[in-house]
């Protein structure tokens, strides 16, 4: 293993190509019921429940949104109170320097302002993206993953991964083509 | 497919039939993807149009610039013309994006999905729009920054406690959160137009902004997690945005501006504009680009019972602004009441209420909301209100307020009508461009849809085993 060639393409993963999300998805519940853990599954629509079926936690970026507006609003009455009350007081029709109900309007914006940059930001993020290239590509027909086609992907890095055994594996359960696919 | 329609519960027809999820991608990709040659006339028309008005647009700015703001109609008292009138129209035309595609996806209207991201487009240029009448009513856009808290060398921060201050918070978020929003919905567009497009160029350059998206069932999950959070707060955002612009007005102490019915109101007039300004494009584009199958005379009718609702609680904000005016016995707001009724700018009131209160009952017909022609007319009729509206409130409270010695009577210049006739050349070029690059339908929604009624039907036959 370790004498090999580092420019030699190595074997990524076995992928399955269906034509209908009802077979992805029983082909992941099927996966993963014969051990393997580590998969991945792509598809033109989101397909409820084949992240669950994949044994995948809900994601935690609602958590990663809730600070980001925290953020926003502290940040944004922060800012008001400092400039308009600490760095440079300023007597405005003899209203008290912190009037606070009138800085509602810039906090609200702020923390919505920063709850979306961090969605988005995050949400990419999470996901690894923007990636360029991804092993994935390299799957014969892979465009229709953003059509009509549904794949899954059982991954090299995968401790039962056995070329052999899983094209077998793929085979059964009804695909329209199982492919080996290299990390090149 | 049976030749029979399948027609829902309620018994309407469908928002989508005799479509699978390949038909759809290839038939919205297909817009984009088409030869130049093999585009209609409609485009290269619209486009044309729109860049000659943009022109329009060039020069009056470089008139502005060079000579100065006193090119416009601008004078004490009224100083506050067309550049405020302008803005809210533009910004409120830009509302009814956000609200198909926030609102109505909370709401869970699937008839949403066809018109979203066209809506959204439509949002941005508008904000585009608007934006530029506020940056070059400062007289010198080059030093628009100064509207920001940054530190500078007086050590003076801007003013926190004016409403125009909060717009310029409201406005830039808004513009930032609705880029993003329309952004995250087409990265799985782009990777279907990757998938579809054959020239290696478009290849690449929608695989490149796609950000390489590969559709994992991981990605999708919080995808879905993000837009939904997208959405929930896009709504109360862009609820702010028109409460934040009518507070300029509401803040003040101008009989007429100052009323708390302002922002409900207000916000109400942006749909009511906005889903006007959509059914202007939407009408003519799907005929010619045959769309009739994804954007249905049930598309228009839903529509139009969204303006014709918005356009009552307008109708009811007129009433009570009249009533405001005779309740607060001041004789400054009753004067301002009467001026607007009977003083020298009647008829625009006059020709307000004809278009954004009496045209639009019209709507109350089925016929009428589900025949194009008929629809596109009373648009026009509403984006013509809507725009007297805002210059009712401006100008007929500015010009005559409490001291008699300064009234005066206000017109735009040529220079003001040259800037607000070149935005809608900018909003024009930007739009056919938009159709042209990139996908005016959301092709992956469009998919979900057909996915999940498909499974809608099969939930039904074993019901029936």
């Amino acid at each position: 293993m370790n004498m090999e060639n580092p420019l030699e393409p190595k074997t990524y993963g076995v992928v399955a190509e269906f034509a209908d999300a009802d077979s992805v998805l029983a082909a992941a519940n099927k996966a993963v019921e014969a051990g393997y853990t580590v998969m991945d599954a792509y598809s033109p629509v989101p397909v409820h429940g084949l992240d669950a079926a994949l044994g995948r936690k809900p994601t935690k970026l609602p958590w990663m949104v809730f600070a980001g507006g925290l953020t926003g609003c502290l940040v944004g009455f922060g800012m008001q109170v400092w400039m308009a009350h600490v760095d440079y007081p300023w007597n405005v029709g003899g209203r008290p320097t912190i009037s606070w109900p009138a800085f509602i309007p810039v906090t609200f914006e702020l923390t919505i302002l920063f709850s979306a940059l961090t969605t988005v930001i995050g949400m990419f993020a999470l996901n690894g993206l923007p990636r360029p290239h991804h092993p994935i590509f390299n799957t014969p027909d892979f465009d229709r993953s953003a059509i009509d086609h549904y794949f899954l992907c059982i991954e090299a890095a995968d401790p039962r991964f056995n070329e052999a055994d899983v094209t077998a594996f793929l085979q059964e359960l009804g695909p329209e083509a199982v492919n080996t696919i290299t990390d090149a | 497919m049976s030749s029979e329609v399948k027609r829902d519960p309620d018994g309407q027809l469908p928002y989508i039939s005799g479509h699978d999820l390949a038909s759809v991608s290839a038939k919205i990709s297909e817009v984009t993807l088409r030869p130049m040659k093999n585009l209609p006339l409609f485009w290269y028309g619209g486009l044309a149009l729109g860049v000659t008005l943009l022109q329009l647009l060039f020069l009056a700015i470089y008139m502005l610039v060079t000579r100065g703001t006193g090119i416009w109609g601008l004078n004490v008292p009224v100083a506050w013309g067309f550049a405020i009138i302008n803005f809210v129209w533009w910004i409120g035309i830009g509302h009814a994006g956000t609200l198909i595609s926030a609102i109505l996806f909370l709401f869970k209207q699937d008839w949403r999905t066809s018109i979203s991201r066209f809506a959204e487009a439509m949002t941005l240029f508008a904000v585009v729009c608007a934006g530029l009448f506020p940056l070059l009513h400062v007289g010198r856009p080059w030093l628009v920054y100064w509207l920001f808290p940054y530190p500078n060398t007086l050590g003076m921060w801007p003013q926190f406690r004016s409403p125009l201050l909060w717009d310029v918070f409201a406005v830039s978020t808004y513009a930032t959160v609705s880029i993003m929003f329309w952004f995250t919905g087409l990265v799985p567009d782009l990777a279907t137009m990757r998938a579809k497009a054959k020239d290696v160029w478009a290849k690449k350059f929608y695989h490149g902004l796609s950000l390489g998206w590969t559709g994992s069932a991981r990605h999708w999950h919080r995808y879905e997690v993000a837009y939904l959070l997208l959405a929930g707060l896009s709504t109360p955002l862009v609820l702010s945005v028109h409460s934040i612009v009518s507070l300029d007005f509401a803040v003040s102490l101008e009989p007429g501006w100052h009323t708390t019915i302002f922002p409900p109101y207000f916000v109400a007039g942006a749909i009511f504009a906005g889903f006007a300004m959509v059914l202007t494009f939407m009408i003519p584009v799907r005929s010619i680009f045959g769309m009739k199958d994804l954007l249905t005379d049930r598309h228009l009718n839903n529509m139009a019972k969204v303006m014709l609702f918005s356009g009552l609680i307008v109708a009811y904000g007129y009433m009570m602004e009249l009533f405001f005016g005779w309740y607060s016995a001041s004789v400054f707001e009753r004067f301002m009441v009467l001026n607007r009724l009977t003083g020298p700018y009647d008829v625009s009131y006059w020709m307000l209420i004809l278009c954004n209160v009496l045209v639009p009952q019209a709507l109350w017909s089925y016929k009428v909301r589900t025949n194009p022609v008929l629809l596109f007319i009373i648009c026009q009729f509403i984006s013509v209100g809507m725009w007297l509206e805002r210059f009712v409130i401006v100008v007929i409270s500015l010009h005559r307020d409490f001291l008699d010695s300064s009234w005066a009577m206000y017109a735009g210049t040529k220079w003001d009508w040259a800037m607000y006739i070149g935005t809608m050349g900018l909003f024009l070029t930007l739009v056919f461009l938009f159709i042209r690059t990139l996908p005016f339908i959301a092709i992956f929604e469009m998919r979900e849809l057909i996915h999940k009624d498909e499974h809608k039907h099969d939930d039904h036959s074993d019901e029936k085993h």
